[in-house]
């Protein structure tokens, strides 16, 4: 009984060790366990009532678009603190990079993983091209102009020669990828685009990992926290900043070619300012600045999205007639998703500004802040949690 | 440490006075100058109709404009909500205006939320006016507000047939009480709950609320009333709807959106620059901090803002259905990005700024409109946004200030 009582602190230290020591290794192995636990967990009850198992890793590899986007996102606005208000505009350019390359409509057929190469290379162009004459605005004027270029993208997708862009229907007949190992691509199988997205995913938040914690990540914070302080530091801001831009693009530009393939259709409608705003909703939720957060905050809130608003539908049905729990059947729970997403932000800001699962860091800043309600007591110091003694002395 | 702090900030968007012969010079100059541009292309006839078509559309997007630039100069906060505002103001008018109103399909029970936010603005009004806040005035202003809504539906009511101008006039007044009190309400009511508890907060945490506000806007809207084209009536056409000027069919409809709008503009200038309390919002917009040690009451300034930014976005929402005849769930998104993006262009904070930066887009989507490239014409305004932006990052009017520490 002891015996077993003290190895369990010392196995759970060697994995703790092992996590620290091995980071990229342990994300690895973290990301495998979850690929391999979801279709399990989609076979459990209740969950296997809701769909089949082939609906349900077809919702999954989906929802690795949108947690793909978070994390992009999150770079731009969680570390480096750009508000990015038109971030779906990066999407699209990837998923039409990838319909130029690989489709019927184009007549080129270039193999998948160049073309994810290529298209995230090509959104971080314009990420560049976009962020290099607006990144010295100010951070609103940053947001408006971020949101026009997310407008002008679709419409220029629309109205542009038919022949060129496909107008409004857009493109159709794009190839689905063609990889060894993951087996064949077909739109009745879902688990090659699954075990895809699950590779992307994993390469992708090691990445985000290492670069959260290395000179270029630590500079995205200091930009955030306060510009002036970090441009006194040595900084180049122009150049640091424009790197969050195209980091954030290129990762846009992944989750574009793989919709892309996944749906072998790309058109404007997929890129409207909805899209950004729910990423935005999506980190935001999740936890701001923090990897795992915001990826588990954008899967949560895709599927609550496209599978329990469904479900809440077919759980009422039965007691329609029931009195009380009637009233609940009468509603279309799909028709409110946007109402719940404005409550649940609302919500969130008001209660919880630091989202669901908190970077650290983030979590003491705001709770700094709010116990400091006299706004002279607001320094930076205090944020960081200096002690009384050294904020007291500098008046 | 504080004080160089405040200093940076200090410099903040100055809601300032108009400048008013000068600007009425120059705005005449600008008119003059798009009306010899368009009659480049174009018969002078038709060039003085667009003209005036641009003046409407400028006038609407300035109403909006000048909500979003009066609460960015006062809390420096993008109203996301703003322009989700503007459509429900819309649809309020749409209700009032189709007169006999159908309580079952046409109001429906969210209507009655609206209906009641119309008669707290009224009650709240009539308690501040008799200077007391005693709840029987609250009580009285909801009989106001039920009356308001009987005496449309039985004395002004009908269809969109001939209508006596009297009526006419009584029909459009009503229109704009009720959706210029209503949003005027709604607007301070997504203050007090939304934005007030987070005034210390990271600034993205009020534009996080802001973006979810505009969501439960659009969403109780569509619930509301669908996800299509609601048509609105068109009173106006009833006699007479356009007369003759140089040669150009000018609708009545033109001219009325044109003076209501300049009455409403003219009045909140004076409102801002010789009132009391249009005094404590420009100090407000100054200095918060001192603003208050000088006696102003923090709250109470904000709250006018976004009451009288509701109240013009209610207006415009009116002009809406009146000029396009049609009003739509996700209206508000477009205008609202539109009017925002005028304010910038003119200089956010700055309320003449927010006038000429309204007018600009007004004229810039009108050309595009006129040249026939309209499905351009949304993407040619960000454009323009982007380059001024570029040339001068604080706009037209506005004045380069420091990051705020």
């Amino acid at each position: 009984m002891t015996a077993r009582r003290l190895r369990r602190p010392a196995s759970l230290g060697g994995v703790r060790s092992f996590a620290e020591s091995h980071r990229s290794w342990s994300i690895l192995i973290g990301m495998a366990i979850v690929t391999a636990l979801l279709p399990v967990l989609a076979l459990v009850p209740p969950f296997n009532g809701f769909q089949p198992l082939n609906v349900w890793v077809d919702g999954f590899a989906t929802a690795g678009v949108f947690v793909l986007l978070a994390l992009g996102l999150n770079i731009v606005v969680g570390l480096a603190g750009l508000l990015d208000l038109g971030y779906a505009a990066f999407f699209a350019i990837g998923a039409y990079s990838y319909a130029y390359g690989a489709s019927a409509f184009a007549g080129q057929h270039a193999p998948f993983l160049v073309m994810l190469l290529l298209a995230a290379v090509i959104a971080a162009t314009f990420g560049v091209l976009l962020g290099a004459p607006t990144l010295r605005l100010r951070g609103d004027y940053l947001a408006i102009v971020t949101l026009g270029f997310g407008e002008i993208v679709p419409i220029v997708f629309i109205n542009a020669d038919r022949d060129l862009t496909g107008g409004i229907d857009g493109i159709s007949g794009v190839y689905k990828p063609d990889l060894p190992f993951v087996g064949e691509f077909d739109l009745l199988n879902p688990w090659p685009f699954y075990i895809l997205m699950a590779g992307i995913l994993t390469v992708t938040i090691i990445l985000a990992y290492r670069l959260e914690n290395s000179r270029v990540g630590r500079a995205w914070m200091a930009i955030r926290e306060d510009e002036l302080a970090a441009a006194a530091s040595g900084l180049n801001t122009v150049t640091t900043k424009l790197l969050a831009f195209a980091l954030g693009a290129s990762t846009a530009g992944f989750a574009g070619v793989f919709n892309a393939s996944k749906l072998t259709f790309v058109s404007p409608d997929q890129f409207l300012f909805t899209v950004s705003f729910t990423v935005l909703a999506m980190i935001v939720l999740g936890g701001m600045g923090n990897i795992w957060g915001v990826a588990a905050g954008a899967f949560i809130i895709y599927t609550i999205q496209v599978v329990i608003l469904k479900q809440l539908n077919a759980f009422f049905q039965p007691y329609a007639d029931v009195p009380v729990i009637g009233f609940f059947a009468q509603i279309n729970y799909v028709e409110y998703q946007y109402l719940l997403y404005g409550l649940a932000l609302v919500l969130m800001m008001l209660l919880r500004p630091e989202g669901l699962f908190p970077s650290q860091r983030r979590r003491r800043e705001l709770h700094a802040a709010e116990a400091a309600d006299d706004p002279d007591a607001i320094t930076p110091a205090a944020g960081l949690g200096a002690s009384p003694e050294t904020g007291g002395t500098e008046r | 440490m504080t004080t160089t702090a405040a200093r940076l900030g200090g410099g903040t968007p100055v809601i300032r006075r108009m400048p008013g012969v000068r600007l009425v010079v120059f705005s005449l100059i600008g008119i003059a100058l798009y009306f010899l541009l368009l009659s480049q292309f174009m018969s002078q006839a038709t060039a003085a109709q667009q003209v005036a078509n641009a003046l409407t559309l400028g006038a609407i997007y300035a109403l909006i404009a000048l909500g979003y630039t009066m609460v960015y100069g006062i809390i420096e906060l993008i109203n996301f909500a703003h322009g989700d505002v503007f459509m429900v103001g819309a649809f309020m008018s749409m209700v009032a205006l189709s007169g006999g109103l159908d309580w079952t399909t046409q109001f429906g029970p969210l209507g009655f939320v609206l209906l009641a936010l119309l008669a707290i603005g009224i009650g709240l009004a009539l308690s501040r006016g008799l200077g007391t806040k005693r709840p029987v005035y609250i009580l009285l202003g909801v009989l106001l507000g039920a009356a308001t809504v009987i005496a449309l539906e039985f004395g002004l009511g009908g269809t969109s047939a001939v209508l006596e101008p009297t009526r006419l006039i009584g029909m459009l007044g009503i229109a704009f009480v009720v959706s210029m009190v209503t949003m005027g309400t709604l607007n301070v009511t997504i203050e007090r709950f939304a934005y007030r508890p987070l005034r210390h907060a990271p600034r993205l945490a009020p534009l996080i609320t802001a973006i979810g506000v505009s969501f439960i806007l659009q969403n109780v809207v569509q619930i509301w009333q669908g996800t299509g084209d609601r048509g609105s009536p068109q009173v106006y056409q009833t006699r007479g709807s356009s007369f003759e000027l140089m040669g150009a069919q000018i609708g009545y409809v033109n001219l009325l959106i044109i003076v209501v709008s300049l009455v409403l503009m003219i009045g909140l200038q004076l409102f801002v620059s010789r009132t009391r309390l249009g005094r404590a919002m420009r100090s407000t917009a100054q200095d918060q901090q001192a603003a208050q040690l000088m006696g102003v009451d923090l709250n109470q300034t904000i709250a006018i803002t976004f009451l009288l930014g509701g109240a013009l976005a209610g207006a415009a929402g009116v002009f809406q259905g009146l000029y396009f005849g049609f009003v739509r769930f996700d209206l508000g998104f477009n205008a609202g990005l539109k009017a925002f993006t005028a304010a910038v262009l003119g200089g956010i904070g700055n309320l003449t700024g927010a006038l000429l930066g309204g007018f600009l887009i007004g004229f810039v989507e009108n050309f595009a409109a006129a040249m026939g490239q309209q499905r351009w014409s949304h993407a040619i305004v960000f454009v323009v946004l982007i380059v001024v932006l570029v040339f001068r990052p604080a706009g037209i009017l506005g004045q380069q200030i420091g990051e705020r520490a």
